[in-house]
């Protein structure tokens, strides 16, 4: 698929995932746009795993440590065919499998997350077992800029530096805001990439929202033999809807039968932009 | 010469413990301990000797220990996680209720120095917590084993089980209690000894204890049943009804505080079955505990054999 194949699916992902959690009336918002861009390189282009070969143990594996995005990664795996996307009518309903953070009862999810701090310990096990089994699939977990004030994150990032785990990537969505305001002004987490380059990984700073620019990263994993590698992806909370980006109200909240038609309609303007 | 229960010093059961992890580790590459610096601690210096590859270190560090064991776990390698018991379930409560409970990744968790095992160390060292926090949790089976056997079988049971496991025991070397026919069954507590006036229902270290007091009570022309009820959840609730209909008194005794572990699993037993008979919850109190040894400590609080014989007697006469 070309880069602007995978722009239309971007903009596919946000119309759908607003269509979910306008109908369930729940829904993080906010993250879920922006990461979706990072879930739509990631499933299309970088990870070696499918329906078909879910259960393969040689799969490569995406954990969501931030799983309160849940709905990007519901929108991404319907459209990879984990499960068929009429599924998601039922999202946060009675009885659903579609809980509103990422379950295993849900095909295609590795781990149960939505407490923050998590994703990244399960990632180094998963990475320290291919190590030790000599196989060569790898490892990709997401964790939100917020989530990094989470003490077990940085356990985990003294342990894959201690083992070398080059086949275990994190990567940042840094949209700079979490639920109360900026996250520089709720805990300051900077300066990241120099923390994580201390604490013994590779650090690449990318946009994003920039497929080709992400593709071109992910595709140079591992940064450094021997070094676990960490993408600082710079993105918008609530990317793609003009009244919602950079609005930390968004972060679980859902738009009103206007906002969401007004939603809708930029996003449609987006896809003809492209298109034409 | 014919067993019996008691007379016999063995083993710490973390020796055993260890003992058997290496075996089974030697059966099987992929069995792997990880540590938090507590290779030393769970007796795992042989293991790392014997199977470098097979131990992971992750330093002082239990919320990683057991978030990288259900990562681990869920590329289908056998994976105990080994830290002191105080430490793993209340730092890492979180990680086993989500990352291994909840994700149903089965992993073993081994609560090493459990109870009041490190004694005068003080409450920070303690878990008289454990087993209440954990029974609140789903999908996880509590094991407390009392002797080196039940430790033994309760380590190569957990091998082969499909959903997460916490053992947990001390480090005190403990007198045999089951004689070379003993079957063990994860769930289905044991009868140690036979009797009909009192039943102590007991679980782990505290068996012992309970089954010198029932030989000091049957000095008086009384007779009692000793149950280690090895597994504290799934609870062998049959094994409690039958007691509570076969005797005058029951009691349960744990290392543990008196509030939500095996002392009030038995009562909402005893009260949803209608039953009622004199009964009381024999643990740790609601308060920090004094200074002491582990055997000063519990002989404190009437875990002991003489502390256990009074509570009976006191129970059978009022």
């Amino acid at each position: 698929m070309t880069d602007d194949e995978l722009r239309i699916k971007s903009i596919h992902y946000r119309k759908n995932l607003l269509k979910y959690i306008k109908k369930a009336n729940a829904g993080h918002t906010g993250g879920s746009l922006s990461c979706v861009d990072i879930l739509n390189v990631l499933y299309n282009r970088i990870l070696n795993v499918s329906p078909e070969t879910f259960a393969d143990p040689g799969r490569d594996r995406y954990v969501q440590s931030k799983g309160h995005s849940v709905e990007a990664l519901y929108v991404v795996l319907a459209d990879k065919g984990f499960f068929p996307e009429s599924e998601l009518e039922t999202l946060c309903r009675y009885r659903s499998d579609y809980v509103g953070h990422p379950t295993r009862k849900v095909n295609g999810v590795e781990q149960n997350t939505g407490a923050l701090g998590h994703g990244l310990a399960f990632g180094v096990g998963v990475a320290l077992s291919a190590k030790k089994d000599d196989a060569d699939y790898k490892v990709y977990t997401l964790l939100g800029d917020g989530e990094l004030a989470e003490g077990s994150n940085w356990e985990s990032l003294l342990a894959a530096a201690h083992y070398g785990l080059d086949n275990l990537t994190a990567i940042i969505d840094r949209n700079n805001l979490q639920i109360t305001g900026r996250t520089e002004d709720v805990c300051n987490i900077e300066p990241l990439a120099e923390k994580c380059k201390a604490f013994g990984w590779c650090v690449e700073i990318v946009d994003g929202h920039d497929i080709a620019a992400m593709t071109d990263v992910l595709r140079a994993i591992p940064f450094e033999a021997g070094t676990p590698n960490m993408v600082i992806a710079n993105t918008t909370k609530g990317k793609g809807i003009s009244f919602m980006e950079n609005d930390c109200t968004w972060h679980h909240r859902v738009p009103d039968d206007e906002q969401y038609r007004q939603a809708q309609r930029e996003l449609d303007a987006l896809l003809e932009g492209i298109e034409s | 010469m014919r067993f019996e229960a008691g007379s016999e010093l063995g083993k710490a059961n973390l020796e055993v413990f260890s003992e058997t992890l290496l075996s089974l580790a030697r059966q099987d590459r992929n069995v792997l301990a990880v540590t938090s610096d507590s290779r030393g601690s769970g007796k795992l210096v042989p293991f790392a000797a014997g199977v470098p590859d097979q131990i992971v270190e992750v330093g002082i560090a239990e919320q990683n220990l057991v978030g990288i064991s259900a990562g681990l776990a869920s590329t289908g390698k056998i994976v105990y996680a080994v830290s002191p018991a105080s430490f793993l379930t209340a730092r890492a409560l979180e990680q086993i209720k989500n990352d291994v409970c909840y994700s149903d990744q089965p992993v073993k968790l081994i609560g090493i120095s459990a109870g009041v095992s490190y004694g005068a160390l003080g409450s920070t060292h303690h878990s008289t917590h454990d087993l209440a926090a954990l029974r609140a949790v789903n999908n996880i089976v509590i094991i407390v084993p009392a002797d080196n056997f039940e430790t033994a079988e309760a380590v190569k049971a957990a091998a082969t089980m499909p959903h997460p496991v916490y053992i947990r025991f001390g480090k005190r070397p403990m007198y045999h209690l089951h004689g070379p026919d003993t079957e063990f069954e994860v769930g289905k507590s044991i009868i140690i000894r036979e009797g009909t006036d009192v039943t102590f229902v007991a679980t782990g270290e505290t068996v012992y204890h309970a089954l010198m007091a029932s030989k000091a009570i049957e000095q008086k022309g009384l007779t009692c049943r000793v149950i280690s009820m090895h597994t504290v959840k799934p609870l062998d609730a049959e094994a409690v009804l039958r007691a509570a209909r076969d005797s005058r008194a029951l009691i349960t005794v744990e290392e543990h505080s008196v509030s939500g572990g095996l002392g009030e699993a038995c009562a909402a037993v005893l009260a949803q079955a209608g039953l009622s008979l004199p009964f009381r919850i024999v643990g740790l109190p609601d308060e920090y505990t004094i200074t002491g040894s582990q055997v000063e400590i519990l002989n404190h609080y009437g875990i002991s054999a003489q502390g256990l014989a009074e509570t009976a007697g006191a129970l059978l006469n009022s």
